[in-house]
């Protein structure tokens, strides 16, 4: 059975005809073709899919797209202002924070509401709030650096 | 150094896609009038197939096509292969049992597919695959390698005796025994290295797409060798004739090995496309991943060193189970012989080495190559013996590894095991180490760890492996299916800008940014104006693929040569225009210069005339746009000491590396960026393994460990930061001195990481500790140490 469900997505207003086992995540990548948010796992631990929902960071294979209706949707694409990146993006790349890039979104997504959150984190803090994001390539070490400087840098 | 040379931390080309949700992975990709597959998979570890139903799928909705293996049988689809033959020690040839895409008669390990089911949506697929009902009558299954070829084991292929592949050995069994028989010493170990899940993020995909008009056949794959995939899927699988298929690797998000291999899933989705004559497009579920990504290591082990009274190493003797899973994949038989065997040398001077290895079938998902590939198994042998014996003696670990390294002036140096090493200072490397992790003051670092009531350990690991992989004769001689040269061309646009094409395949690597750095340096292009094209065999000439920590050394090496084709040219261009004799021109930054004068032309400028030839060389070829392919003169052996400093916390057994050194030889480093974020990976991967990872079935083959939620990957809070160090000694194998750098930190770190948790608790009596050392485990030891002291 479809159910039609309206949101706000990087700022533009969208809605759709979904299924009730929809995943915001689906919603997001098939019906709108937002490629940039993935999909790693099947049991809510990679955080590949990590978009912020109304401000705050969530995993969006783990939301329906119903539970998503009337809400405010950020994901990768719409963090840049333009072409000039955000401050967040712009650290991982000057400190390699990435490597395939397959993680990124999740982690830079992640990275964005964690210094809302904590705008001076630590290194100690960094890592613990990445304990559901996983990354294969970096070891982590760059991503911490990266996110360290892009809160400096958010800080202004 | 130029800003965008060799030597420069550059930043990526590829990053600002990767961080604006631009890139294209495969899952990203939507085909017009796509259809979507889903697998039927078997949920016995062994099993007979008595009989598929389909007739309810066939009726479901959206369900376009159902095949089983009869299908792909009876359309002539061949069996996946593995490219790599073994010969045993009877001079027989390795059992190589079918490995049909589909699984006609038995399925054989948790995830083996037997089905296949296509439909207009990915829930249909997988609704209509629910529907598919199989009659399996359960066989027993065996699971553990160790009990592979005992008599009582069932059997996972009816026509493999023992379950055994091989039974293969490398080395002087005669002189091995003597050196034991006149050892001073000896020290023995027996050591399980623990199967791996990949876990690349990035699942494995692939979209199979027919035109009809053309005949021609596209596979959309996530792989780290697109043109391998062409070759086999054409010359094995015989589904299109190679200049009938194009395989396509778009941006992919990590491999680590487990994207090299020819899997059954897009073997079937290309097979199918032209079956229901619309693209098949499949995506593994992290599930699907865990099934039947292939796993990595599953050595069990027992190795013994003879040393005489100044511990110096006579002998070295190693016997290696090795698990090969259910069927062989693309490579696995190469893994635990040559590339495993050939590397027990180590950094020493062993004269003599044996080891004979037998490869079984158990009832579990095919084992291959995994980021290092025999050559972390190789490393843990030696480092976990040597580390064991200079505690058994009582020789320092480092002072012991220092008395039987192969000295700076002994290159070339034969091993007795195949390779020869080109050249490297592994004392360099390991008094590096020891500065930068503040050796000398470990010992206070222990008595204050001690007054809080912890245990702090230390330990090495002085690695080597093979990289540059490899010459295309010497590999042949060992049984590889293929030459394992590069490719590389270098085409200059009218207007002076480059595009580059390569058979290496980047999936993390950045090679965007590093070949366009080698090509800025040698040809003064600036880096901005270098695009550099890989993954798509209608592009690329040919090509190998990335594995091995190749790519520098081989795919870079191809570029440097159709970069001095490119200059060779431009010289008889400028020579031409500037009216000057060819051998008065001189090539630099750029610019074709008469020597002892100002007349210059620069490379984009000899570009354009090139392809507007008004005033040009006679009989020259207009254009500008160069070819070469590499073949290496010798593998190359990067090599180090990494040192991992454990505290042990004794009421709960848990570990936190308080530091990690890693001092690597890779020889000329092409971006130090890049390098530095490889090593960091690398470890990341090794100290996964030491400490958290560890695939586990049950005894009736179910696998236990099937999601991140039971699979315990490194996460940000739980891996170390590393300090890295360089000794570099550029190889003389290759033109750009490269090494090569991708797995040397999973290669390394397992042993570091084991040494310094078993140093930690060494005194408390325990001895020896299995990967992954948990902190369960940990605490376990200590309890039973305890107990028995
Ligand atoms: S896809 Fe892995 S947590 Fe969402
Ligand atoms: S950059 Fe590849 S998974 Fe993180």
């Amino acid at each position: 059975m479809s159910v039609s469900v309206s949101m706000t997505v990087n700022g533009e207003a969208v809605s759709g005809n979904v299924e009730g086992r929809t995943l915001l995540v689906q919603f997001i990548r098939e019906h709108l073709g937002l490629t940039g948010t993935h999909v790693g796992c099947d049991t809510s631990q990679c955080g590949a899919c990590v978009v912020h929902i109304n401000g705050t960071s969530k995993k969006s294979c783990t939301t329906l797209a119903v539970q998503a209706d009337g809400a405010d949707i950020k994901t990768i694409e719409g963090l840049a202002n333009g072409d000039e990146l955000h401050p967040m993006q712009a650290a991982f790349r000057e400190h390699h924070g990435l490597q395939c890039g397959f993680c990124t979104p999740g982690m830079v997504m992640s990275a964005v509401d964690l210094v809302k959150e904590n705008p001076s984190p630590s290194e100690q803090e960094i890592r613990d709030w990445l304990e559901g994001n996983l990354c294969r390539c970096t070891g982590y070490h760059n991503i911490v650096k990266a996110i360290k400087a892009g809160a400096e840098a958010m800080r202004g | 150094m130029s800003e965008h040379g060799m030597g420069a931390s550059v930043r990526r080309k590829e990053d600002y896609r990767f961080l604006t949700g631009n890139g294209h992975y495969l899952d990203d990709m939507v085909r017009p009038r796509q259809t979507f597959a889903c697998f039927v998979r078997s949920p016995h570890a062994h099993a007979k197939i008595r009989g598929i139903d389909t007739s309810s799928a066939a009726s479901a909705p959206g369900v376009i096509g159902i095949f089983t293996g009869k299908d792909l049988e009876a359309d002539g689809v061949g069996p996946l292969i593995c490219g790599w033959g073994i010969t045993d020690k009877n001079g027989e040839p390795h059992k190589a049992p079918a490995h049909p895409a589909l699984a006609t008669d038995e399925v054989r390990h948790v995830g083996d597919q037997l089905a296949v089911v296509i439909a207009e949506t990915l829930e249909q697929a997988r609704d209509g695959a629910e529907l598919v009902s199989v009659d399996y009558e359960e066989l027993p299954a065996v699971v553990l390698p160790k009990n592979a070829m005992d008599a009582s084991s069932p059997l996972v292929h009816a026509d493999v005796p023992n379950n055994l592949c091989y039974d293969w050995e490398l080395g002087d069994k005669a002189a091995t025994e003597a050196a034991f028989s006149n050892a001073a010493h000896v020290t023995s170990i027996d050591i399980v290295n623990n199967r791996l899940v990949p876990n690349a993020i990035e699942p494995r995909a692939a979209i199979g797409e027919y035109d009809a008009g053309s005949e021609n056949l596209t596979l959309y794959t996530t792989s780290q060798n697109p043109h391998v995939a062409r070759l086999v899927l054409s010359a094995f699988n015989g589904i299109a004739p190679e200049h009938k298929l194009r395989v396509i690797a778009p941006d992919v998000g990590g491999g680590f090995g487990s994207k090299i291999f020819i899997y059954a899933e897009e073997t079937v989705c290309l097979w199918a496309a032209r079956k229901v004559r619309r693209p098949v497009k499949w995506t593994a579920s992290r599930s699907e991943a865990f099934q039947t990504d292939a796993h990595g290591r599953d050595h069990v082990t027992h190795a013994e060193l003879a040393m005489d009274a100044d511990g110096k190493f006579l002998g070295l003797r190693v016997n290696t189970i090795a698990n090969m899973g259910a069927y062989l994949s693309t490579f696995a038989t190469c893994v635990p012989s040559y590339l495993y065997a050939t590397l027990l040398a180590g950094q020493y001077t062993t004269p003599a080495i044996y080891c004979d290895v037998q490869a079984v079938f158990t009832n579990t998902t095919p084992v291959d190559a995994l980021r290092g590939a025999g050559r972390p198994e190789a490393t843990y042998v030696i480092e976990r013996l040597v580390e064991t014996a200079a505690k058994e003696t009582g020789v320092a670990p480092s002072e012991l590894r220092r008395r039987n390294m192969v000295a700076a002036d002994a290159y070339p140096y034969q091993t007795p095991v195949i390779m020869q090493y080109d050249c490297g200072n592994y004392g360099a490397s390991l008094d590096e180490a020891m500065r930068i992790a503040d050796h000398t003051g470990f010992a206070a670092r222990k008595a204050e760890a001690q007054s809080r009531g912890k245990l702090r350990g230390i330990g090495f690991s002085a690695y080597i492996e093979a990289c540059g992989i490899a010459p295309s004769a010497a590999v042949g001689s060992l049984g590889a299916g293929v030459g394992l040269w590069e490719a590389g061309q270098i085409r200059f646009n009218p207007t002076g800008n480059v595009t580059v094409f390569t058979g290496s395949h980047s999936h993390g690597q950045g090679h965007e940014t590093t070949f366009a750095q080698i090509i800025s340096e040698r040809l003064g292009v600036p880096f901005e104006n270098i695009d550099v094209v890989h993954g798509d065999t209608d592009k690329v000439m040919f090509g190998m693929g990335t594995y091995g920590s190749r790519s520098a050394a081989v795919g870079g090496s191809a570029l440097v040569k159709a970069a001095d084709k490119i200059i060779e040219k431009g010289r008889k261009i400028a020579a031409h225009i500037l009216e000057a004799s060819e051998d008065d021109i001189e090539f630099a930054n750029g610019n074709f210069t008469v020597a002892g004068t100002d007349k210059a032309m620069n490379i984009g400028e000899v570009a354009f005339a090139a392809y507007v030839p008004h005033n040009y060389p006679e009989g020259l070829e207009p254009g500008l746009n160069e070819t070469a392919v590499y073949d290496p003169l010798n593998f190359s052996f990067p090599a180090g000491t990494h040192i991992c400093e454990v505290e042990i916390d004794p009421d709960t057994g848990a570990v936190e590396i308080v530091n990690y050194t890693a001092v690597d030889d890779f020889g000329t480093v092409i971006n130090p960026m890049i390098v530095a974020g490889q090593v960091q990976g690398g470890v990341a991967h090794g100290v996964g393994q030491a400490l958290h990872e560890g695939c586990n079935y049950d005894e009736n083959g179910q696998l236990i460990t099937g999601s991140f939620m039971d699979y315990s990957m490194p996460r940000a809070d739980n891996t170390p930061s590393v300090d890295i160090g360089y000794t570099s000694v550029p190889s003389p194998s290759n033109p750009l001195g490269v090494k090569g750098c991708g797995e040397a930190g999973a290669i390394a770190a397992p042993a570091a990481t084991i040494n310094a948790v078993v140093d930690a608790l060494w005194d408390l009596g325990v001895h020896d500790i299995a990967m992954p050392a948990t902190a369960h485990k940990i605490w376990q030891s200590i309890r039973a140490a305890k107990a028995a002291a």
